[in-house]
């Protein structure tokens, strides 16, 4: 039977956990605001590019230049490439398996095609790594200041290999942000570019062909849809620590709870044994 | 009261101005534009230059560095790769990239003239913007 001191040690113990993941829970809460709020100030651009680019395409569409474009050739899929966004840190709960589990899956249902990785966050690198997959780049601090001019350059160099023909597909795997509860795992295709099919409801005066409007637009899809997965990925890191720290406490809390409780029972046992002890030795004087 | 449309100019990480506008000048690539309320539909690219817009009588003016606008009756979208308003404009630094810019443009072969040009362009525009407000 531990003894009281033990009890004693284990309970400090738990408390220092406690609080470490009661800091980190802190920290995690005022980043979050900080990412949400960066979330949000993106959707603006984000929505509105994508309302152009679905106008400019369907007044482009048919246009030979359009179909020559390098950022919309259609390929047979031999070789794909991920661009993996996942954290530089763990300790956030399902966050980084649920990028790596289910990019994984979405590549073994493809079994003809050849995958790449580009990681963008450090977990997601070493998920993959250990798999034997290929790393083309390795990017990280990214969730912890998105900084546009980042994020731009790797979608510069995505857009560079698929257009030279490297690779014939490029998908994005991130954590969506939809809550601080939940987050969700998805996977799009940025390349080649799914042209949006809204059709056009008004007829523009273009001070440019609209091809080349088009062509112009396209690059700067391919960079928005990367900063918005990475600005959803911090949002959903952050929130996903937050929940999985609140939980830990949450449960040092318990364990403090159980262990008092022990170490009380174990007390009182000695306590009773010592009373019976002297009585008896008592009785037996008589 | 004057008709007026909506004007809004975002970034990539931010929306600068969202603002009932009664006029806009905007830098657009092939030469400046003005705009009016009900003005036509239309697309175009942006060059790098001062965007100015009047609200309730009031001249504002933004810098605005690359982009795309659509315009439509009642609203004017401009997505710009860069845009500063006037107090955010970092003198020094623009002096500094027009003065690389232009060193680049001297001894650079012909690959890297169209984007030293535009860097030379941000700069320009940039220290406009800033002389207009008297820093």
């Amino acid at each position: 039977m531990p003894s009281l001191i033990d009890f004693r040690r284990r309970i400090r113990s738990v408390k220092n956990t406690q609080q470490i993941t009661k800091a980190m829970k802190m920290v995690s809460a005022a980043k979050l605001r900080r990412a949400q709020e960066a979330v949000v100030a993106g959707r603006p651009f984000a929505g509105m590019l994508q309302r152009m680019l679905a106008n400019v395409a369907g007044a482009a569409a048919g246009n030979d230049s359009v179909n020559d474009h390098p950022l919309l050739q259609q390929r047979e899929q031999k070789r794909a490439l991920v661009v993996l966004v996942s954290a530089d840190r763990g300790l956030a709960g399902a966050f980084n398996s649920n990028v790596n589990r289910g990019a994984q899956k979405f590549m073994q249902d493809l079994p003809g095609v050849a995958f790449e990785i580009e990681a963008v966050g450090k977990k997601g690198r070493d998920y993959f790594r250990r798999r034997g997959f290929t790393i083309t780049g390795d990017h990280q601090n990214f969730s912890r200041k998105p900084n546009y001019g980042d994020v731009a350059a790797v979608a510069k160099k995505v857009s560079a290999r698929y257009a030279a023909g490297e690779v014939d597909a490029v998908y994005l795997a991130y954590n969506e942000f939809k809550s601080v509860m939940t987050q969700q795992f998805r996977m799009v295709q940025v390349l080649p570019v799914p042209l949006p099919t809204g059709g056009v409801t008004t007829n523009y005066i273009y001070e440019q062909p609209a091809d080349e409007l088009l062509g112009s637009l396209l690059p700067r899809y391919v960079e928005i849809e990367l900063w918005r997965s990475v600005l959803e990925s911090t949002a959903s890191e952050h929130a996903a620590r937050m929940t999985a720290m609140d939980a830990a406490s949450r449960n040092a809390t318990d364990v403090i709870e159980r262990v008092t409780l022990q170490m009380n029972r174990v007390r009182q046992a000695s306590i009773t044994r010592e009373i019976i002890e002297v009585v008896s030795g008592a009785s037996a004087l008589k | 009261m004057a008709a007026t449309f909506e004007l809004e100019v975002a970034t990539p990480d931010r929306l600068i101005v969202r603002e009932q506008a009664t006029e806009a000048t905007v830098p657009g690539k092939d030469g400046y534009l003005g705009i009016l309320p009900e003005h036509a539909p239309l697309l175009t690219e942006l060059g790098a230059g001062p965007l100015t817009y009047t609200v309730g009588g009031v001249r504002h003016t933004v810098m605005v560095g690359g982009g795309w606008m659509e315009v439509l009756q009642t609203s004017v979208r401009i997505l710009a790769t860069v845009a500063e308003k006037p107090n955010e404009i970092d003198l020094k630094r623009a002096q500094g990239a027009l003065d690389r810019a232009e060193q680049r443009l001297k001894d650079a072969g012909e690959n890297d003239i169209s984007r030293a040009l535009a860097a030379a362009d941000r700069a320009r525009a940039r220290m406009a913007v800033a002389a207009e407000f008297g820093r």
